[in-house]
């Protein structure tokens, strides 16, 4: 045996050393799993590292900013007319109702009401965002586990509602339509004729999406029991909308935090389901749909009549002080906690929206699960990426 | 405004619940309860020591059912030094200059001594009562008890303090980057980091002003 062949020799067995190593960690160790940035499921540009053992996830890391827009620095150099057009776009299926809650912290500040009638308006206005919304979602449910029609659904009567957002305000997503002391401009001609009508189509889908994904049994073998949040559990992490609702929690921002809207006036119900899986959250959200719709309904036939301005100056200067405001947005609480030295500009805003709350249990949650149930459980905490990465 | 506000309004409205509260969080904590605000019927504001700030969280979780978690952040009361520089001259001619060009540092509601602040806020669902937890944190050490152990859903606001504000969480599970990549430099959302784009590309100001409804007495603006 010559030199060379006999190296030839030893580094073959080095070669089959070294694999059988990596085979040993691999096995040790499991897999990692990227999933994202730009996967279907994350709504956006969110990534998660699964470091999974055989079909189990051992451990779920989300690892989020490729959206990060800083949103909380830029509002201090915006006067307060000009932070409505930015947070906007932090939730950007329920624009209208981003802009109530920061509007009714500076209009606590400022110690001014919207008159009833732009109360109203405002009321209706982000119900028809939550019922946008919420629409997508339950399509959007399905195409996730697997189900492609509802989504099809989903989207053609969505825009029933859209086309009414857009004929009230003039943007289809982003309406920019609230103001400190009331709302822009007065409801078109014929608007809530419509309205109702576009509320009935709305609700035969709510019905169409029950027969089609909740009476399924394929869906029900995909959700139930997925994704358990306990109640307390889920309050710890402050979960809110309709995950925490799902987990059995009666609380509801719109019922148990009265803030200057109408909701008070009219009777609708709030809805909570015992179990704590996906399937609870999904179903919760579709009962909120039609509750919505309920209200829209009595609010649309009860708009009173006078002023939509309160009296406010020309130049809106906001006194001294901080105020908090939270309201029950489509996918869960948000405010603004503001800071004011009386100036053109907040001092600070501190955004706290509900998806990156509802996102920060996700590692807890998937913790154990296996691959296919990963997706199933983020789509029923349902997050927008914008929300959390503001 | 920084002192301790009286439990009646000028309409003579009693907060029962909120002054409870507060009198129950007076009676626990003592002399590490520096300062309080109280709005009737709307808000409730304690500052703390921050030594304090960990033991009145879970003081409340424990004994006074406060078990939603609702955010932790942080506020630099430092006046920008930038000051209008960064605004745009259409900006500048509206509203009164003058009183931009004010550098003292003042503070909010309870009050505050030093220039960082972290401020956490918490809510009973019960009572439907919430409240805003605020401690200042010296110039020099900037670190603070961590409410993860109480709510862990503090982890994440934790993380996004610690790289905006560049403020340590005691026994925090793992102060990592969490919206920055991980060699960024500063922490952006300190008064004394530039807006990098205001810098680049001036802020054209505002270039369309729009008429309020309520034009009918321009005498009142102001």
């Amino acid at each position: 045996m010559t030199a060379v062949s006999d190296r030839r020799q030893l580094a073959y067995v080095a070669a089959q050393a070294a694999d059988a190593r990596v085979n040993i960690e691999l096995e040790a160790e499991g897999m990692t799993l990227n999933i994202g940035p730009q996967h279907p499921a994350t709504h956006g540009t969110l990534r998660i590292v699964a470091r999974l053992d055989g079909e189990q996830v051992v451990e779920a890391e989300p690892i989020m900013g490729y959206m990060h827009r800083g949103y909380e620095k830029l509002t201090e150099v915006r006067t307060y007319p000009q932070v409505t057009t930015l947070v906007n776009r932090i939730d950007w299926l329920g624009s209208f109702c981003n802009e109530v809650p920061f509007i009714l912290a500076a209009e606590q500040l400022m110690e001014i009401e919207a008159p009833p009638r732009a109360q109203h308006i405002r009321t209706i206005l982000f119900e028809l965002g939550r019922m946008a919304h919420l629409t997508l979602f339950l399509g959007d449910l399905g195409v996730q586990l697997g189900a492609v029609t509802p989504v099809f659904y989903a989207f053609r009567d969505r825009e029933h509602v859209l086309n009414q957002i857009e004929s009230a305000t003039g943007g289809r997503f982003h309406p920019n339509f609230d103001r400190i002391g009331g709302v822009k401009d007065d409801l078109p001609a014929g608007w809530i004729a419509e309205t109702k009508q576009s509320l009935t189509k709305v609700t035969d889908f709510c019905d169409l999406i029950e027969d089609l994904l909740f009476g399924n049994e394929i869906f029900a073998a995909r959700t139930r029991g997925v994704g358990v949040i306990p109640a307390d559990v889920g309050l710890s992490y402050g979960l809110s909308g309709a995950n925490i609702r799902a987990s059995g929690v009666d609380w509801d921002l719109r019922r148990d935090a009265p803030c200057g809207m109408a909701w008070d006036k009219v009777d609708w119900q709030v809805w909570t389901h015992p179990d704590g899986d996906a399937y609870a959250r999904s179903w919760v959200r579709l009962q909120e749909v039609r509750e919505s719709a309920k209200i829209v309904e009595q609010l649309l036939d009860t708009i009173p009549a006078g002023p939509i301005m309160a009296k406010v100056p020309r130049i809106i200067k906001v006194p001294e002080g901080e105020a908090y405001v939270p309201t029950e947005n489509p996918l869960g609480e948000m405010g603004y906690y503001v800071v004011s030295k009386g100036g053109l500009e907040p001092f600070r805003v501190k955004i706290r929206s509900a998806s990156f709350n509802n996102m920060s249990i996700a590692p807890w949650l998937l913790k154990g699960t296996y691959v296919p149930d990963v997706i199933t459980i983020l789509a029923s905490l349902y997050f927008i990426l914008g929300d959390i990465d503001r | 405004m920084t002192d301790t506000a009286d439990t009646e309004t000028a309409e003579g409205v009693v907060d029962e619940a909120r002054s409870a509260l507060l009198e129950a969080l007076v009676a626990e904590l003592g002399d590490s309860l520096v300062e309080h605000h109280l709005v009737p019927g709307v808000d409730l504001w304690v500052r703390v020591k921050v030594e304090a700030f960990g033991d009145t969280a879970e003081y409340l979780h424990e004994r006074q059912r406060f078990r939603y978690f609702d955010f932790i952040s942080a506020i630099d009361w430092l006046p920008s030094p930038f000051g209008r520089s960064l605004d745009a001259h259409v900006d500048n001619s509206i509203g009164e200059v003058a009183d931009k060009e004010a550098v003292e540092m003042t503070t909010g509601y309870a009050g505050g001594d030093t220039r960082f602040q972290v401020f956490g806020r918490l809510h009973n669902l019960t009572t439907g009562l919430g409240i805003t937890i605020k401690a200042d944190l010296p110039d020099d050490a900037l670190v603070v008890p961590t409410w993860t152990h109480r709510y862990p859903g503090a982890e994440w606001h934790e993380r996004e303090a610690w790289e905006m504000f560049g403020i340590t969480f005691t026994d925090h599970p793992g102060l990592r980057p969490l919206y920055l990549p991980g060699d960024f430099e500063g922490h952006p959302m300190r008064k004394d980091f530039p807006l990098l784009a205001r810098l680049v590309k001036p802020w054209p100001g505002i270039v369309d002003v729009e008429p309020m409804p309520s034009t009918e007495n321009p005498e009142d603006a102001s």
